[in-house]
This record gives C-alpha cells, structure tokens and sequence, in this order.
C-alpha cells in the first residue's frame, strides 16, 4: 500500500518558512543553503533541495576544480579546436576523424562505489560512461578501464580487485563492447581507495550528433529504460527518514545499498533501441540519466535548451513502493535515458521502444518561459530556475599551499640506492622486475573481457593501444590509451601529468595512428587539503600546457576528490586518455615482433639514467623519492611523426613503448607476445643498469625489416631522432639473449611475466 | 545462397555472423526473435551474446521464441543450423544437441585465442576441414563448460559426434575437452568457441573459421 504522506509543495513551502532542514546531512553549507533561499526567495521544498544537494555535490558542481579546468578553455587555441565539434560541458567530446566520422569518447571515475561493492561499483560505471557516449547519438565502439589497487598481496586488494574485474567484464561482455585496453596498477596509497576509471569511445556520422538540447516549446520529455527504484540514492535518504513517519511499512527500504545495481541486459536493448531511434531522427535532444538521476537530466536539458520544462512525477514508473518525489528525483537507478521528442514523432518513438522492449513514458513536456516545474499529483513540488540547479553551483577558490614535504621528497633522490652489478644480478633483477605486480602480465584480467565482440578490434591489450576499427569499407578507425605514472605525479605533478600525456600519446603513435585528443580522468584526494589542491593545479596545468606543445585538444574530463584515507591521500593520478586515428588500420603496428622474417631491433630516442621514482627503485628498495624522467614534448612529436611515417610506408613491422621497467621490461614483452626471440645489443659506452631499468621518456623499440632498415634510420637521422640499433629478431633461438648480461629461454620469462596475478588472484 | 542470422534482444555476434555469412560469399538474412517465418533462409545461424540476458539460465528463455520454433522444424527437416556460444546452449535448451553448458571451472569469463581439433568433418558445418585438423578460434564464454550423463558422452563419441574438442589445457573443464557436437543426422551443430571472429586476420587469430561457413554452402549445394 502506498502510504500518501503530506507532500511539501512549493505553496506549503512558501507559507513555512522556518521549517528546519536537514541540509547539513545532505552535504550543503549554511552558505549554500542560504543561496538556495535567495534564488527561490523561500525554503526550498524537500524536493528542491534534493536537487541542489546531489547538483551542488562536488561530483556534479565541480566546484572546486572550476576555477582550475577553466585552464583548459584558456589554453585551447582556435588551431587545436578545428576539429572539435563539440567539448567539454557536453555529456562527451566529439572531434571530427575525416570521411564524415565523428567520435566521442570520455572516461569517468567509479571509485568509492567500486570500494564499497567492488562487482556493481565496476560494472554501473562502465554502464554509465556508455550512456554519456549513447546521448551524443554515437554508437559506442569500445571500452577502457583503468584500474588502481592497494598492494596486490593486500588482504583486502583480493577482495576489491577480483570483484572490479568481474565487475567490467560482467557488465561489458553482456553489453557487447569490446574491451581493448587500460591500466592495472598497485601502489598502498590505493588501498581503501582504488580507482575505477572507465573509458568508452563512440562513433557517429557527423551530421547525427546529438546534444543534450531541450528546445522546441510543446515538444514532450520521454523518460525510457528501466523503472526509477531506491538504488543509488545514498544522502537523499535522510529527507525520507526525517520526514516521513507513515512510510515504516516498506520494509527494508532504508537497508538498500547506496550503491546502484546494474542490468547490462536491459542497456544493451536501450543502446539498440536508441540507435534505431536515432536511425530515424526523431530524437530532439538526449540525455542520460547516471549521477543524480532526474534532478540532472531534466535540469540539464531544460537550461540547455530555449525555453521552460514542466514534469508530471507522478509519470515517472517506479520498482519501489511508497517513493516520495525527493527519492524519485535522487534515484540513481541504471539504464534510463531522457529524450526530447515532438508530439509528431512521439507515436513512432513509443513504437520503437516496444519493438525493443523498452518501457517509454511520456513525463512532460518543453514549455515557454525559463522555469523546471515538477508536479506531483496536481501539487507543484519543485518550482525553479534550471541554470541555477545545473551550471549555477557554488564555484570554490580552494586554498592553494605547496607542501613543505615537496622539497624532502625532491631531495631524496634514487642515486644512493644499491644497483646491481655483473651479470648474474642484472638477471636476477630482470626477472624480479618483470614478475612484480606491476610490470607482470596482464593476462588474468584482460582474459575475464571479451574483446573480440563487433568484430572490429584490430588491436587491444596486450599491446600499447586499442585499435577498433570504424568503417569496414575504407578501414578508417580508431586507437586510445590511457595511462599515469602517480609516483612521478607524486614527485612532480606538473611534469607528471605531461609524462602521463607524453606516454599515453606514445602509446597511441605506435600503433601508427595519429593524435587528435584527449580526455581525462583526475583521481585527487581531499579538496579540503591545500597540498592536494595545489598538486590538482599544478597536473591541469601540466596537462593543459602539454596539449598545446602537442596541438591536440582537451575534449572532456572528470574530476574525483576525496579519494584519501585519514591524512594519506592517494598519488595524485591524473588518467590521461589519448584518441589517435588511422585512416587505414591495415597498416597498424603491432606490438609483438616476429611478424616478418629478419628483423633489426632500433631503440628511438635517448636514455639518461633516470630511475627516481622508477618501478625499480619501488620494487626492489620500496624508494620513492627525487625527479621524474625528463619530458620533451617536442621530441615525442617528431617520434609520433617518424612512427606515423613508418606505419605509412611499411617500413616498422612491430613497436612498443618503453615505460615503466625500461627497456628489459619491453624487450621482454615484445618478444613473449610475438612468441618470438630476440638478441639485444647493448651500448658499451652506458651503464648495462642504466640502459635496461631506466625509465626516460621519449623511447619506443622498433623492430624494422632488414630491407627496410637503411630507409628508415636515414629518415630517423634526417629529421634529427636519436636512434641506436640495439639487436636483431631472432626466430630460431626461442630465446631473449641480452648480450654480455643473460640469455633467457623464452619459456622461462613466460613463466616469471605470467605467473604473478594467477598466484595472487586464482 | 541465403543465411539466417538470428537476433534475440542481448544477442551481441549477430553483426559478427552476419559478416561471416558474407566472407564466405553467402547472403546473410536477419531473423528476429519475434517472426517466426524464416524468410526462406537455407541455413541458420544461432549467435552468441547474452540472450534475454541470460539471468535465468542460459539459452532457457530464448528456445521459447517464436523463431525457435520454426529453426527446430526446419533442423529436424534437414536444414543445417549452427550455433555458436549462446546458440550452443539455446540449441541444448532446445533439445536440438543434448547435454547442457555450466560454469566455467575457474568460475571466470574466458576470454582467449583456443586451438580446437576438428574430429567430424562430416558434419554440415565442419566437412571442409582435414580430419584431425587444428584451428585457432577465440573462445570467448563464462558458461562454456559442455555437460551431459556418461551413457550421452559415450554415445557421442561413438557415434563420431564430436566435432570439435579442445587442444592443450582445457579452459572451462568441458567434459573430455569437448568444445562443439553435432546432432546425429550431422546437419545441427553447436560449439562454444566462435569461428565468426576468425575470418580474417586482420580483426581475429586466423582466418580457419571461415571452413565452417564455406561447408554450410558446400552441404547445400550437395543437397
């Protein structure tokens, strides 16, 4: 039975004034919740003020990043923007690739959910970032997940970690979205506080993007997908307990997770169903609804667009009994979308819905004026200008301090740390390094995400980047990568972020493709703590700066605070994800060598002996402390150049780039995934250590065929990259020789590269 | 030649079969769940994907779709079928291939490149391979674990209706490291692995599922 409690209305509100209420518990400030009063000039109801509290959340408001991102607007130059179509404010970037294709892609974090229930955590936040991608009218193509733990050998790393990784294969495979790359990444910062960061990319024809607009006066707000229950609805929750009395009877209610529970099933029937509607134009705008459900979507659309919006609530199909309109409005319920429609096309869209099974509503409708009005059977319950919900937040100028620690942390450099010497130690440090958590294979989780599904992917992990592949006919398509190094954002986070570019860009050139934009996914401890915001200012400026030494746009971003425990925050991780096209990805690059018989190894770029901050100096002293690798934007252009060049004209038969572990690390996994031998030859006149554990940027191992070989270190020389040949593909051997220092049978490195996360996972 | 790709809602390598269907030089026709009229296909294939979602069981709800029930009466009346994944357990629910698929050993998705030993090549689906060929496919499933009682694997085996059975560690603990059967007439065939993402080494391993696709067409053209 549903109780029918009193429901404050905006008239009721307007006559109580002095009504206390709890704002407090939803997050707001006095200062906050006095602003609300002054823009409605009255108490909100509880309605309204649910609204603003989940709006005015960091989450949603930004507001303490705004005055800090507005950077990246500043920085953007008219050049870098041409391709743009559309950016950051949308639900997803949008940057045109050539032919009449536009993709969008945008990554978003799930952290605290996916540390309080680690499965549906995981799997509502790649069901979320595939809704973003969904309301530009894109289909999506594929999936990233970049994924932080504790300690792998942590008790509690092998609860979370198992659960994330079911969790994005769970939602994903069902969804039918290849997943083709990402990070796994361990580090005790993250312990308590991993990160969940889950990229999707899409692709549309250019003229079909679709923005979140609701304009048109008269044309009707659909709400379809799933029905609106009490999952998701976290601090709201305190308005039911305090104010509704009658409402004991729906047992169990205030038991439900604050965490949403996701049914792929039901959005995957919601991405075919959109696409047909889509197919059809009869979609005025679109909306998804994820974070702060009804509240934002109708809020959203309605200043987005050109005139008022009026919502029946009642409308709305709930899951749950006994729903008050603050609940309805809070719900984070999965798979709902919120299309504009007019009242012309409203029949043909309900008829698709059916086709597909989707449950379609028709909730409201774009009225003249400038105000969001929701009744609730026949009482206006929320009554409000939607700009001040949406984009109106409060705008925060956070202390800003450098930590003093900043300096004993420069200071504390890896020079004092014991290096191995002769060879029998530079073996030994070998195969510790290449079986450590970090550095060891992926295999255990990527094995757990189908990456086949579409029939599209041309590469996907392990290699550098995803290569997903967006017409059959021409072979245009796509690659992305993402990647942060947080111990060089820890020592440096202004260099650190351009070191995350730096490397994500890489990644993506040596598939052969080329840049055309990032996004971002800014992982942060605590606003509240001057050190933490001084290293969010410094990582956005880095990054901002980088993009315009690389020419290449920010598209989108997000940003997650508070992702700290007691005083330790996390390491500043800035996720940076690069999108790349081919205009043809039959010439793509693979990771693995042996695709050709006789090949020379090249090792592009310089090696210096950088390793503060290195995977060695973590894994073999637990050291951490010094400057970060050098970055050259400049030369990881030309390199990006030289490998785009080399794709084109045939001339590189496999590349992979050197990051953490350096160069041991990538001749190990170029030759396992090829399943092929190598011989390195190493530098007599540089440190053997230095040349296989440092960790300079700016380096990619090429392996050329020998025919190839002249034409290509002459147009390296040309055009000024350092190059070194460093040692042949060796098919025969089944071995990697590092000459001077070990041979390695291939099967023993195998044994040390893979064995790690099954031991600790399985 | 016209072949009949099924799409249930949550059937996700329909485009990737359809594909197929057109590499080996076929017409490849959609059928949806809810028709059951199969627009005079001369051969079906049942996708993989997550049927209805597969919360139930999987394959349980999709065998009572409309459409299902005419690609049964067709297949008992000699037309080759195929299923693929989730269209080996609709076909196993259908009682088109006995036995049932359950949860992988390790209780994980699987996603890898498999080597299959094709060991019928009488089959509708398998007749253009050497006998005791190998072939890499990707096998891509979380309940792909082939079951059945003793007296069915027995008569299986004796009746040659092993089609294919995987080589090297078995990845999901299928009994006697079955992958994929026939029905005992040869024309219905099902297995977990998914030759439709091994047409082309562009996007796959290999190109060695094609053979499935080009021995429909050779078994049709035989009729």
């Amino acid at each position: 039975m549903t109780s029918v409690s009193v429901i404050d209305s905006v008239s009721q509100a307007a006559t109580t004034p002095d009504t206390p209420q709890p704002y407090r518990e939803l997050g707001l400030a006095e200062d906050e919740y006095a602003r609300i009063r002054e823009i409605l000039g009255r108490r909100p109801t509880e309605a309204e003020l649910a609204m603003y509290s989940v709006m005015w959340s960091e989450h949603c408001s930004y507001k303490s990043s705004k005055v800090h991102l507005k950077y990246f607007g500043e920085t953007t130059t008219e050049e870098m923007r041409a391709k743009m179509l559309a950016g950051i404010g949308e639900n997803a970037g949008v940057v045109d690739i050539g032919d009449g294709w536009a993709v969008t892609f945008k990554a978003e974090s799930h952290n605290h959910p996916s540390y309080v229930e680690p499965y549906q955590g995981a799997a509502t936040g790649v069901g979320g970032i595939v809704r973003d991608i969904m309301a530009m009218g894109a289909r999506p193509l594929a999936v990233l997940d970049s994924l932080r733990f504790g300690p792998a050998d942590a008790p509690d790393t092998r609860r979370v970690l198992p659960g994330v990784v079911a969790g994005v294969g769970g939602y994903g495979n069902c969804l039918g979205l290849p997943n083709v790359g990402g990070e796994v990444v361990f580090d005790r910062t993250y312990a308590g506080n991993p990160l969940v960061n889950a990229l999707c990319v899409g692709a549309m024809r250019a003229e079909d993007l679709h923005l979140a607009h609701a304009s048109g006066v008269g044309n009707k707000i659909i709400l379809f997908g799933a029905s609106t229950g009490l999952d998701g609805i976290g601090g709201v929750s305190v308005l039911a307990s305090e104010s509704f009395d009658g409402d004991e009877s729906a047992a169990g209610r205030k038991k439900l997770p604050s965490v949403q529970v996701g049914d792929p099933f039901t959005e995957k029937v919601l991405i075919e169903c959109c696409l047909e509607l889509f197919g059809r134009g009869i979609v005025v705008g679109i909306q998804d609804l994820g974070g702060a459900g009804l509240s934002c979507a109708t809020s959203e659309l309605a200043s987005a667009g050109d005139g008022g919006m009026h919502i029946d609530l009642d409308r709305v199909p709930l899951r749950a009994t006994g729903m008050t309109p603050a609940e309805i409005l809070s719900s984070e319920s999965q798979e709902r979308m919120c299309a504009v429609v007019k009242p012309s096309d409203v029949d043909e869209f309900l008829a698709v819905c059916a086709k597909w099974d989707v449950q379609a509503t028709e909730i409201g409708v774009v009225t003249d004026g400038d105000r969001l009005v929701i009744d609730w059977h026949g009482e206006t319950v929320v009554d409000v200008p939607p700009r001040t919900v949406a984009h109106e937040g409060p705008v925060y100028q956070r202390p800003v301090q450098r930590p003093e620690k900043q300096d004993t942390l420069r200071a504390n450099g890896s020079a004092a740390l014991t290096r191995p010497s002769g060879a029998a130690e530079l073996e030994q440090t070998l195969l510790r390094m290449i079986a450590s958590p970090n550095l060891a294979s992926r295999s255990w989780v990527t094995q757990q995400y189908d990456h086949y599904v579409r029939g599209n992917t041309v590469l996907a992990q392990p290699a550098d980047t995803g290569v997903v592949r967006i017409d059959e006919e021409t072979g245009r398509g796509v690659a992305i990568a993402t990647d942060c190094n947080g111990r060089f954002c820890e020592l440096d986070p202004y260099q650190g972020a351009q070191l995350a570019l730096a490397e994500s860009y890489r990644n993506v050139v040596v598939s052969g493709a080329e840049p055309v934009a990032v996004t971002n996914c800014l992982n942060f401890g605590a606003a509240t703590d001057p050190g933490v915001m001084w290293q969010f200012q410094q990582a956005v400026r880095g990054l901002a700066d980088g993009c315009v030494a690389l020419g290449i746009p920010v598209t989108g971003g997000n940003v997650s605070f508070y992702n700290q425990t007691g005083d330790t925050a996390i390491l500043p991780t800035p996720v940076i994800g690069v999108l790349g096209v081919l205009d043809d990805v039959r010439r793509r690059i693979p990771t693995g060598i042996g695709a050709e018989a006789g090949e020379t190894l090249l090792l592009l770029g310089e090696t210096a002996d950088e390793l503060d901050g290195s995977e060695w100096a973590h894994v073999v002293h637990g050291h951490l402390g010094g400057t970060p690798p050098k970055v050259d934007l400049a030369r990881e252009k030309l390199l990006g150049e030289i490998l785009i060049a080399g794709s084109r004209d045939g001339m590189i038969s496999a590349a992979h780039d050197l990051s953490e572990g350096g160069l041991a690390q990538a001749a190990v996994e170029t030759c396992l995934i090829g399943e092929t031998g190598a011989r390195i030859i190493l530098d007599p006149d540089q440190d053997p250590f230095v040349q296989l554990f440092a960790e300079s940027a700016g380096r990619v191992l090429v392996a050329v065929p020998r025919t190839e070989e002249p034409r290509f270190t002459e147009m390296c020389t040309a055009r000024g990259l350092p190059w070194r040949k460093t040692g042949v593909v060796d098919a025969e051997s089944g071995s990697l020789e590092i000459q001077g220092v070990t041979t390695l049978s291939l099967e023993k490195l195998r044994q040390a590269w893979e064995g790690t996360l099954p031991r600790l996972f399985d | 030649m016209r072949i009949g790709v099924i799409t249930f809602p949550g059937t996700l390598d329909d485009v990737d079969a359809a594909r197929a269907v057109r590499f080996a030089g076929a017409e490849a026709v959609s059928l949806w769940h809810a028709d059951e009229d199969l627009h005079g296909v001369d051969a079906v294939v049942v996708p993989g994907g997550f049927s209805y979602g597969d919360y139930l069981r999987c394959g349980a709800i999709a065998r009572f779709a409309p459409v299902m029930t005419s690609v049964a009466e067709a297949a008992r009346g000699g037309m080759p079928v195929l299923g693929i994944c989730n269209g080996f357990q609709i076909l196993c629910e259908a009682g088109l291939l006995p036995g049932a698929l359950v949860r992988n050993a390790k209780l994980h998705f699987v996603c890898r490149d498999q080597w299959l030993r094709v060991e019928n090549t009488s089959s509708a689906w398998s007749a253009r391979y050497e006998p005791n060929a190998e072939i890499l496919v990707p096998l891509k499933s979380g309940e792909g674990g082939y079951l059945a009682d003793k007296s069915t694997l027995d008569e299986l085996e004796a009746e040659g209706r092993v089609v294919f059975r995987y080589v090297g560690e078995n990845p999901n603990g299928s009994a006697r490291d079955i992958a994929g059967i026939c029905s005992q007439n040869g024309r219905v065939v099902g297995l977990m692995p998914h030759p439709e993402h091994a047409i082309d080494p562009l996007t796959g391993p290999t190109d060695d599922g094609l053979g499935m696709f080009y021995s429909a067409l050779d078994s049709l053209v035989a009729v």
